[in-house]
C-alpha cells in the first residue's frame, strides 16, 4: 500500500520538535482480526506550534496521542522527538524521555488518583525523578499550583473529589508542568467540561503555553475549539489524515469532502459552511476492515473507481501550507497549479 | 372536507414550578420557580449548563425524580395537574422522553426491535405481527438501514447514532403528544448529530407533537427550536423565539454564554471571554438574582432582590439591567468606572460586549 | 466480553465492593459536569449500628489485650463454694462443696463451668486467642492474597494466568479438611492455625484484589503516572495500593469473622490452639447434653461473645462496603 505519502511533511530542522513518520497502530481483535486504528500517518510539529488533530469517534486521534508516548508502542513507524526515535528506545530509555513529553487527559476526575491529596499528585513528578525532597522542590510545586489558579495551601489537604471538573483539569496541567516538559499532548481536555469552564481552561492553556514556551498537540472532536487553539490542523478519518495545514486556511477553504462535511454539520449560529448539502451516506466502516484505496470513499459523494483502486497522496493547494489527500478535492481555480489535473470528476458538479 | 388550521393548543403549562431535593445541608432548590407554556407543534429548546436545573425540570415534568423531593407550583398537561400526582398514566401514552446516552437507556439484553414492538403491543394492543410491521416502518422512518435485519439485533451491535435512532423509534411508537429530548445528540459525533436533529424536527412537524430539546449548545438550539428558554441556577433567565433571542439578546447571562464559546469565524488564537466565578449554591444560595455574582452588569439591588420577569410580547427576561437598554448601559458604565461590579467582580472590558 | 490481553474477570466468591470514592461533599464541589443526578443522592450515613458494632469490638479488644491486669477473676482457678450441709453418712453438719456449675450470681456474673471456673473471666481470656487467630489470618490473607492479586491484575499475561490458577485450585480445596490435616500433622500452635486458615483466605482476597487492580489500572491516573515516568513498581504501591486497600480491608473484616468461627469449629474437633482457652474450646466445654440442659450458661456465654464479635465484624464490613459504594460519577458533556 502506497499510503498517502509524506509530501506534506516540512523540512526536518533544529526547530522540529516532534516528527511522526508512517505511524501505524493496530490491535488484535479476536484470533484473526486486527483493528486498524492508525494507518500510516505522518506529521511534524515545530517548536512553539500548536497542532490540532480533529476527527470524530473512531478516527484514531487518541490512539495517535498514546502511540507518540509509546503507551503502548506503535505497531510500526517513527516518532522522533528532537531527533531521537522514541520507537527504538528500550523501556528505560523511553522512561528517561518522559518528562519532556507530558499529557493531559479527557476525564478530569479519572486522571487523578482519588486517594491522594492534590499537592501529592502535582508533586509526584518531582518525587519520581528527584533525589532531593527539600523545601525548594515543595516551593516549585506550590508555585505551579498557584500558576494554574488554585490555592496551594488547600491543595495540601484536599483530594480531587473536592474540586470541580475544571479545577481538576488545572491540577492535571500543573502536574504536567512540574516536569518542565517541552511538549504537552492534550487529549480532549475540555470535552467533559461545561461550556463556560471550557473557555477558562482554553485561556489557561494558552497562557501556560506562552509562559513556559510549550509546544502543544491538541486533540478534540470539537472543530470550533480546535480552530481557536491551533496554529495548524490535521483532520483525521478512520486512521488516516485527510487534510492538514494552516488552521485558518483549512477552515476558510476546506478542500477534502470530509472536512467540508464536518464543517457543514456544526450547529454554529454563524456557520458559513452550513449550506453545503452533500449527503454523507451510510455508516462509519469498521476499522477491522477499512475500505480499500481512500477510506472515505464509501460515504463520499464524489467517489469513483479510482478512489477504490488507489489511495490518494497528499497534494499541496497552491503554494500554501495546505495539503489534502484526495483525488477530487474541492479546489478553486486560482489554487490550481500549472500541472494540476482538473480537480472534480467530470460527471459531477462542484 | 376543508382542512382547518389548528389553533395552537396549550399542551404544557408551567406556573412557578419548583423542585427541591432534601439533602443533609437543607433543601437543594434545583428548580426555583419556572413558568412557561408549550404548544402542540412547537419546539422549545431549554438551554443551560450543568446545575442550571434543566434536566431536573424535565424529569420533574415527566415524574422521574426520586422520592426525596419537594414539588410545588403547577404543571398542567393538557389541562390536567401533574404536580404531586401520579404521572405514570401518561408514560407510554402521551409523554415520552429520550435520554442522552442511548447505550444505557436501551436494554442490553433485549433485541432492539422488541424494545419498540413491546410498547406497541402493550399500549396499542397490536398483535405481534402488526407490531413488528409497525416497528420496521418506524425504523425506516428514522433512517435505520436494513430495518428488518436490525429488528433482531442487540444494542451493542449498533453504533451510537443507530442506537439513538432506535430510542427515537421507541418514543415515536407511542405517538406521544409531548416528546422531551434530553441532550439527544451530546454523545454523538457531529455529523450524526445533524441527522438526528434533522430527524427529530421532521418527525415533530409531521406528527404535530410538542417537543422540548434540552441542550447546553446554543447552536443546536438556534437551528432547530422555535423558542429558546435559558436557565441558570434553577430559574429562567430569558425566554424568546429563537431569532429574537440571538438578535435582541437581553439577559447578560445569555450574552456571556454566547461570548464564551469559540466561534468558527473567529481567527485562531482569539482570546475567549469566560464567565468568571462559580455556579451558585442551590441549598444556601443568594437572595437576589442567581447570576449576580458573575454578572458584569450587577448592581447593589441585584444582590438582594430577585428581578421580576419583564415581558415584551413573546420575549421575556428576568433582569434589572438588561442589555440594550438605558438601565443596562448605565449599569455597565458605572461598573466599568469603578473597575468592579457590586458583587466585587472585576470588569475586564471597557465597553459592553453585545 | 473477553479481550486477547485480559483473562475474563471473575467475581470473587464474596461480593465485590465497588470502588471507594468518599462522597463527603455533594453538590457544587463535585465536578460541574453531571452533578445534577449524582449530587442529590441523600448523603450516605454509615449508621448508628456501625458505631455500636465498632464499640463492641473496641471494648472486647481492649478487654482481651489488658485481661491479665484487669480485675477479672483468675480464669483457671476453681472457685468451689462450700456450705454447711449435713453429711449424709455421719449426720454431722459440716462444710461440703456445692456441685458446680454455678449459675450466674453476684460473685460470678456469668456463672461458672463444671470446674467452678469463672466464665466471664475465661471468656475474656479466650477472646485473646480467638481475636488473635482472626487478626493474624486476615493479615496473612491481605498481605499474601493482596500482593498476588495485585501482581496478577497489574502485570497480567503469564503471571496472571499462573496466579489465577493458584487461586482457582485453592478455592476448589475443601478448606476445613485441609485445615484439619495440617493441624493434625504439624502442630496446634497459634501461628500454624492462623497461617492455615490464612492460606484459605488468600484466594478470595486475592481475587478481589486482582479484580480491583484490573479495574483501577484502566483509569487514566495510572496512565498519567506512567507518563510522568514512574516505574511499574512505584505505580503498584503508590497509585494502585491505596485504592485497592479499601475494598480489601472491607473484605478482611469478613475474613476475621469467618476465621473466628473456623477456630471454633476446629476446637470442636479438638484441634484448636494448644494450651490456652479459646471461645471454641469454652463452647465445647459447655456442650455436653446434660450441661446444656441444666446449666446452659456454660456454653451460651462464650457463644454470646463469639456471636456478638462475629456479627459486629460482619455488620461493619457490610456498612463499610455500602458507605464506600458510591455510584461512579459519570462525567457527561453537560
Amino acid at each position: 500500500m502506497a499510503g498517502s505519502g509524506n509530501n506534506h511533511l516540512r523540512e526536518n530542522t533544529d526547530d522540529t520538535l516532534l516528527r511522526v513518520e508512517n505511524l501505524v497502530v493496530e490491535f488484535p481483535s479476536g484470533r484473526r482480526n486486527k483493528v486498524h486504528a492508525v494507518s500510516d500517518i505522518s506529521f511534524d510539529i515545530m517548536e512553539g506550534e500548536t497542532l490540532g488533530i480533529v476527527g470524530e469517534s473512531g478516527c484514531g486521534k487518541s490512539t495517535t496521542a498514546k502511540a507518540i508516548i509509546q503507551l503502548p508502542k506503535p505497531t510500526a513507524g517513527k516518532v522522533e522527538y528532537q531527533g531521537t526515535n522514541l520507537t527504538e528506545l528500550d523501556k528505560e530509555g523511553m522512561r528517561q524521555q518522559r518528562p519532556s513529553i507530558q499529557m493531559i487527559y479527557q476525564d478530569p476526575i479519572s486522571s487523578l488518583n482519588p486517594r491522594r491529596t492534590v499537592f501529592n499528585i502535582v508533586n509526584e513528578g518531582t518525587r519520581v525523578w528527584s533525589t532531593e525532597h527539600g523545601a525548594a522542590q515543595e516551593q516549585k510545586v506550590d508555585e505551579m499550583i498557584e500558576a494554574v489558579g488554585l490555592d496551594p495551601r488547600e491543595a495540601r489537604t484536599r483530594r480531587p473529589h473536592e474540586y470541580s471538573g475544571g479545577q481538576c483539569q488545572r491540577i492535571s496541567v500543573a502536574r504536567a508542568l512540574v516536569l518542565d516538559p517541552k511538549v504537552i499532548i492534550c487529549d480532549e481536555p475540555v470535552s467533559s467540561l461545561d461550556v463556560s469552564v471550557q473557555a477558562r481552561i482554553l485561556n489557561m492553556l494558552q497562557d501556560m503555553k506562552d509562559e513556559y514556551k510549550l509546544t502543544l498537540l491538541f486533540i478534540s472532536h470539537d472543530l470550533s475549539v480546535v480552530k481557536n487553539v491551533s496554529d495548524r490542523v490535521a483532520v483525521m478519518y478512520l486512521g488516516k489524515i485527510c487534510e492538514i495545514g494552516d488552521g485558518d486556511l483549512i477552515y476558510e477553504k476546506p478542500t477534502h469532502p470530509y472536512t467540508r462535511l464536518l464543517l457543514a454539520a456544526i450547529p454554529d449560529p454563524k456557520n458559513k459552511h452550513k449550506d453545503i448539502t452533500d449527503i454523507l451516506e451510510g455508516e462509519l466502516p469498521s476499522p477491522l476492515n477499512p475500505p480499500s484505496g481512500c477510506r472515505f470513499r464509501t460515504r463520499c459523494p464524489r467517489a469513483t473507481e479510482k478512489c477504490a483502486a488507489e489511495e490518494p497522496e497528499f497534494r499541496q493547494i497552491g503554494n500554501d501550507d495546505h495539503w489534502v489527500a484526495c483525488h477530487f478535492p474541492h479546489i478553486e481555480d486560482d489554487d490550481l497549479g500549472p500541472n494540476d489535473e482538473i480537480s472534480w470528476p467530470p460527471d459531477r458538479q462542484e | 372536507m376543508l382542512h382547518e388550521t389548528e389553533t395552537p393548543n396549550t399542551l404544557l403549562e408551567l406556573d412557578d414550578y419548583r423542585v427541591g431535593f432534601r439533602t443533609e445541608r437543607g433543601l437543594a432548590k434545583a428548580v426555583d420557580g419556572v413558568s412557561y407554556e408549550l404548544h402542540s407543534g412547537k419546539t422549545l429548546a431549554i438551554v443551560g449548563e450543568s446545575g442550571s436545573g434543566k434536566t431536573v425540570l424535565n424529569r420533574g415534568i415527566m415524574g422521574l425524580l426520586g422520592s426525596n423531593v419537594n414539588e410545588s407550583g403547577s404543571v398542567k398537561f393538557q389541562g390536567e395537574e401533574l404536580v404531586n400526582s401520579d404521572r405514570q398514566k401518561f408514560w407510554g401514552k402521551k409523554m415520552a422522553m429520550i435520554f442522552q446516552d442511548p447505550m444505557t437507556s436501551l436494554n442490553p439484553v433485549m433485541k432492539v426491535g422488541k424494545q419498540v414492538s413491546e410498547p406497541l403491543r402493550l399500549h396499542q394492543g397490536m398483535s405481534r405481527k402488526e407490531a413488528r410491521h409497525r416497528t420496521v416502518e418506524l425504523f425506516t422512518l428514522v433512517g435505520i438501514p436494513e430495518p428488518s435485519k436490525r429488528f433482531d439485533e442487540y444494542p451493542h451491535q449498533l453504533s451510537g447514532g443507530m442506537r439513538q435512532r432506535v430510542m427515537i423509534s421507541i418514543a415515536l411508537a407511542i405517538e406521544p403528544d409531548l416528546l422531551i429530548a434530553d441532550e439527544p445528540t451530546t454523545s454523538l459525533d457531529v455529523t450524526v448529530q445533524k441527522y438526528i436533529l434533522d430527524l427529530l424536527v421532521e418527525v415533530q412537524k409531521e406528527s404535530n407533537m410538542a417537543m422540548t430539546i434540552i441542550t447546553h449548545d446554543l447552536g443546536v438550539a438556534r437551528g432547530r427550536a422555535d423558542e429558546i428558554l435559558v436557565m441558570y441556577g434553577g430559574r429562567v433567565m430569558e425566554h424568546a423565539p429563537a431569532e429574537t433571542l440571538f438578535n435582541e439578546m437581553a439577559h447578560p447571562y445569555t450574552s456571556a454564554l454566547l461570548s464564551s464559546i469559540p466561534k468558527l469565524d473567529d481567527p485562531k488564537h482569539t482570546r475567549l471571554t469566560p464567565i468568571e466565578g462559580f455556579p451558585p449554591d442551590i441549598v444556601d444560595g443568594p437572595d437576589g438574582c442567581k447570576f449576580a455574582a458573575r454578572c458584569q452588569y450587577a448592581q447593589e439591588n441585584c444582590l438582594n432582590e430577585l428581578p421580576d420577569t419583564t415581558v415584551k410580547g413573546d420575549h421575556s427576561y428576568a433582569c434589572f439591567y438588561p442589555i440594550g437598554t438605558d438601565e443596562g448601559a448605565k449599569a455597565f458604565a458605572s461598573n466599568a468606572e469603578r473597575g468592579h461590579t457590586a458583587a466585587g467582580l472585576k470588569i475586564r472590558a471597557k465597553e459592553e460586549v453585545i | 466480553m473477553t479481550d486477547e490481553n485480559h483473562s475474563p474477570v471473575e467475581p470473587s466468591e464474596m461480593e465485590l465492593p465497588e470502588e471507594s470514592e468518599e462522597h463527603e461533599h455533594d453538590e457544587v464541589s463535585v465536578t460541574e459536569a453531571g452533578l445534577e443526578e449524582s449530587g442529590f443522592a441523600e448523603k450516605k450515613k454509615i449508621g448508628v449500628g456501625f458505631w455500636i458494632a465498632a464499640s463492641w469490638l473496641v471494648l472486647i479488644t481492649f478487654l482481651a489485650v489488658f485481661a491479665p491486669v484487669l480485675p477479672f477473676k483468675e480464669p483457671n482457678q476453681n472457685f468451689i463454694v462450700f456450705e454447711q450441709k449435713e453429711n449424709p453418712i455421719t449426720g454431722k453438719i459440716q462444710d461440703r462443696p456445692v456441685q458446680p456449675p454455678y449459675s450466674p450470681n453476684g460473685d460470678h456474673l456469668l456463672g461458672t463451668d463444671q470446674d467452678a471456673r469463672d466464665i466471664l473471666s475465661r471468656s475474656i481470656h479466650g477472646a485473646r486467642i480467638s481475636l488473635a487467630v482472626g487478626a493474624l489470618t486476615a493479615l496473612f490473607g491481605i498481605v499474601v492474597g493482596g500482593a498476588l492479586g495485585m501482581i496478577a491484575g497489574y502485570f497480567k499475561g503469564i503471571l496472571d494466568k499462573v496466579i489465577s490458577a493458584i487461586f482457582l485450585v485453592s478455592l476448589s480445596f475443601p478448606g476445613l479438611i485441609l485445615a484439619i490435616l495440617v493441624v493434625a500433622l504439624v502442630d496446634r500452635s497459634l501461628i500454624t492455625i492462623s497461617v492455615t486458615i490464612g492460606i484459605l483466605a488468600v484466594a478470595p482476597i486475592g481475587r478481589l484484589a486482582r479484580a480491583q487492580t484490573l479495574s483501577f489500572a484502566e483509569r487514566e491516573f495510572v496512565l498519567a503516572a506512567e507518563t510522568l515516568g514512574a516505574k511499574k513498581s512505584r505505580i503498584l504501591v503508590r497509585e494502585l495500593l491505596p485504592n485497592v486497600l479499601i475494598p480489601m480491608s472491607t473484605l478482611a473484616m469478613l475474613v476475621i469473622a469467618i476465621a473466628i468461627v473456623a477456630e471454633g469449629t476446629l476446637a470442636f474437633l479438638g484441634l484448636s490452639v494448644q494450651g490456652s482457652s479459646t471461645w471454641g474450646k469454652l463452647i465445647l466445654t459447655g456442650s455436653g447434653l446434660q450441661t446444656l440442659e441444666s446449666s446452659p450458661w456454660v456454653a451460651f456465654a462464650p457463644m454470646g461473645f463469639l456471636f456478638l464479635t462475629v456479627a459486629s465484624f460482619n455488620y461493619m464490613s457490610d456498612r463499610l462496603r455500602d458507605y464506600f459504594d458510591v455510584r461512579e460519577i459519570f462525567v457527561t458533556r453537560d
